[in-house]
């Protein structure tokens, strides 16, 4: 069967090119239907990634957070119709210890191959998650996005010690927001401190215990343990801002990205004895944990809801320019691209 | 219901140097046809698919299917009938044989040399077929159409921005497109080569569903070549 597929084929410049799906291979076809623009799709759109890096993976087709509908199924896991969230994460082996998003052998779509920017994707049937019809379409499009701060999350519950009496989150974007309400779910009894540079975004935070300015916090405030939402060079600052404000043996998590290396003040996180850990992406575990959070948290799905900036009926390639195009204007939020290519 | 019916009668007599009907020439690494019924196949909303075929095609055709596909009792391989329109009424004939037909039976006829189809473009007509009981597939015309009364001179030429080019599938509820065929005398038979004109000279309404430049028909050797070259790229599916 032929297949249309969206390539990035240079910066700002998408084709269509076309693919065999064989079925015969076995799977789960799925149709996209809300796609969500990520970050690092724009920043392969834009161009904003080294010139090497763009000759080795385009053209490639971008989006890795994508709300689908099974159209067949040769496995027996799903029904036409079920709407199901994808998994970019493609793992090409099974580790006991290190988890599937960690393995190097692992693709990950729109980075290491085609992202969900094609009329038709076929995919193995753990690489799907069903979500209840009662979910917001455009909140569980990027679903991905809010299993990387359930990941960091859980990866803090284990990582870090018992006494959690506050919190602080630096980073007033989107994955500060996501990170900062599912831990106010999550750990109700946590005092929660969002840090950040914009008054405005810090307003959203309305579940947060406490906002601050970056540039207003106390001396004396400490707090148990840290996340890192902040990413590119204002992490710097940020993480020894954190260094600074954190009891002994705290634990901070990192999971903005920063494209150059970060000098930290080592010398105190020995001194502090503090835990610093990374994260990246997710796995099926935090995804099936995510999808659950969704559906059964209906205020913190509001929330999201508040999230979501444009939406997008794309039916030619030209609505995709407009889609990223508005997207990289945002200062919070995400964009939403109904595929109807 | 809602059937898919995938024509591949034509003998592919412009195929140039093949003698093999032009829907089952390789593309990639299946028959055309096998691509173009794949994709109504799996399209959850058909009951069946009904694929009609010159008699001498039929086993072919089953082989075909049964090799990409596996045993399935959701395909049927059919021969098709003398022209276009009497290939849809056997298939017409076939589903009414076998499900009978309703007020909401609905029909989606694809050439079976159009494999680039999409899945937009099935769901648009099954919607258009079951709201408005017509519809077309159609692109907006690019180049200039200039008509010509006598093959020799210019007698008009239209205004382009009216003017679309027709594609498939084009979807009818079939009952209607039944009683309207009947209706028509031989003559007008022999001229209504098309079934949505016959919608529209009876002063039915046929609506347009917007097409893609790219679900082309492959005819002639060029046109086999083009989607060699479309399928060739690198990709990952």
């Amino acid at each position: 069967m032929i297949n249309s597929i969206y390539q990035l084929t240079a910066p700002r410049m998408i084709e269509v090119t076309y693919g065999e799906i064989d079925l015969s291979e076995g799977g789960v076809l799925i149709r996209p239907t809300h796609l969500s623009i990520c970050r690092a799709d724009q920043r392969y759109y834009q161009g904003a990634r080294s010139k090497e890096v763009l000759a080795k993976k385009l053209p490639m087709a971008l989006i890795h957070e994508c709300l689908a509908e099974v159209i067949f199924d040769t496995t027996g896991n799903f029904k036409p119709g079920d709407r199901v969230i994808c998994i970019p994460n493609t793992p090409t082996e099974n580790d006991d210890i290190i988890a599937e998003n960690y393995l190097r052998s692992s693709k990950f779509r729109s980075s290491g191959f085609d992202g969900f920017l094609q009329d038709q994707v076929l995919m193995q049937p753990d690489r799907l998650v069903k979500i209840s019809d009662d979910v917001n379409p455009d909140v569980a499009a990027f679903t991905e996005l809010i299993s990387v701060s359930m990941h960091i999350i859980s990866r803090f519950d284990k990582i870090a010690h018992s006494r959690r009496n506050s919190v602080g989150v630096w980073g007033d974007g989107n994955l500060g927001f996501i990170t900062a309400t599912i831990l106010s779910k999550l750990y109700p009894d946590i005092k929660l401190y969002v840090f950040g540079m914009d008054y405005d975004k810090l307003s959203y935070f309305t579940f947060a215990d406490e906002t601050m300015h970056v540039d207003d916090i106390p001396d004396d405030l400490m707090l148990d343990h840290c996340f890192e939402c902040v990413g590119g060079a204002g992490c710097e600052p940020a993480i020894n801002q954190m260094i600074d404000h954190i009891n002994p043996e705290g634990t901070i998590a990192l999971g903005g990205v920063s494209e150059n290396n970060v000098a930290i003040n080592t010398r105190m996180v020995l001194e502090k004895g503090l835990r610093v850990f990374g994260s990246s992406r997710s796995g099926r575990a935090d995804f099936e944990k995510t999808v659950k959070f969704l559906e059964d948290n209906k205020v913190e799905t509001h929330y999201f809801e508040t999230l979501i900036g444009e939406t997008f009926d794309v039916r030619t390639i030209s609505d995709i320019h407009k889609a990223f195009s508005a997207d990289s204007a945002l200062r919070l939020g995400k964009t939403v691209m109904h595929w109807n290519k | 219901m809602t059937f898919a019916v995938v024509l591949a009668g034509g003998i592919g007599s412009r195929m140039g140097n093949s003698d093999t009907p032009k829907q089952y020439l390789m593309l990639g690494k299946q028959p055309i046809i096998i691509h173009t019924i794949e994709k109504f196949f799996v399209c959850p909303e058909f009951e069946h698919v009904i694929v009609l075929t010159p008699k001498a095609w039929v086993a072919h055709t089953e082989n075909m299917i049964k090799k990409s596909l596996g045993e399935t009792d959701r395909i049927t391989v059919i021969e098709g009938g003398s022209t276009r329109n009497e290939t849809l009424m056997n298939a017409i004939k076939f589903i009414e044989g076998k499900y009978g037909l309703d007020d909401d039976t609905i029909i989606v006829t694809h050439d079976a040399v159009r494999p680039f189809v999409t899945h937009r473009i099935i769901e648009e007509n099954i919607e258009a077929a079951k709201k408005y009981g017509a519809c077309d597939t159609v692109v907006p015309a690019t180049d200039t159409i200039v008509e010509s009364q006598d093959g020799e001179v210019i007698s008009q030429i239209p205004n382009r921005a009216t003017l679309f080019q027709g594609q498939t599938p084009q979807s009818f509820n079939a009952k209607k497109l039944k009683a309207l065929y009947e209706g028509l005398t031989d003559e007008e038979k022999d001229i209504l080569t098309d079934a949505c004109k016959i919608f529209a000279m009876k002063g039915e309404k046929v609506y347009l569903v917007e097409g893609e430049v790219s679900n082309m028909k492959i005819t002639y050797p060029f046109d086999l070549k083009v989607a060699a070259t479309m399928l060739g790229g690198d990709f990952d599916a």
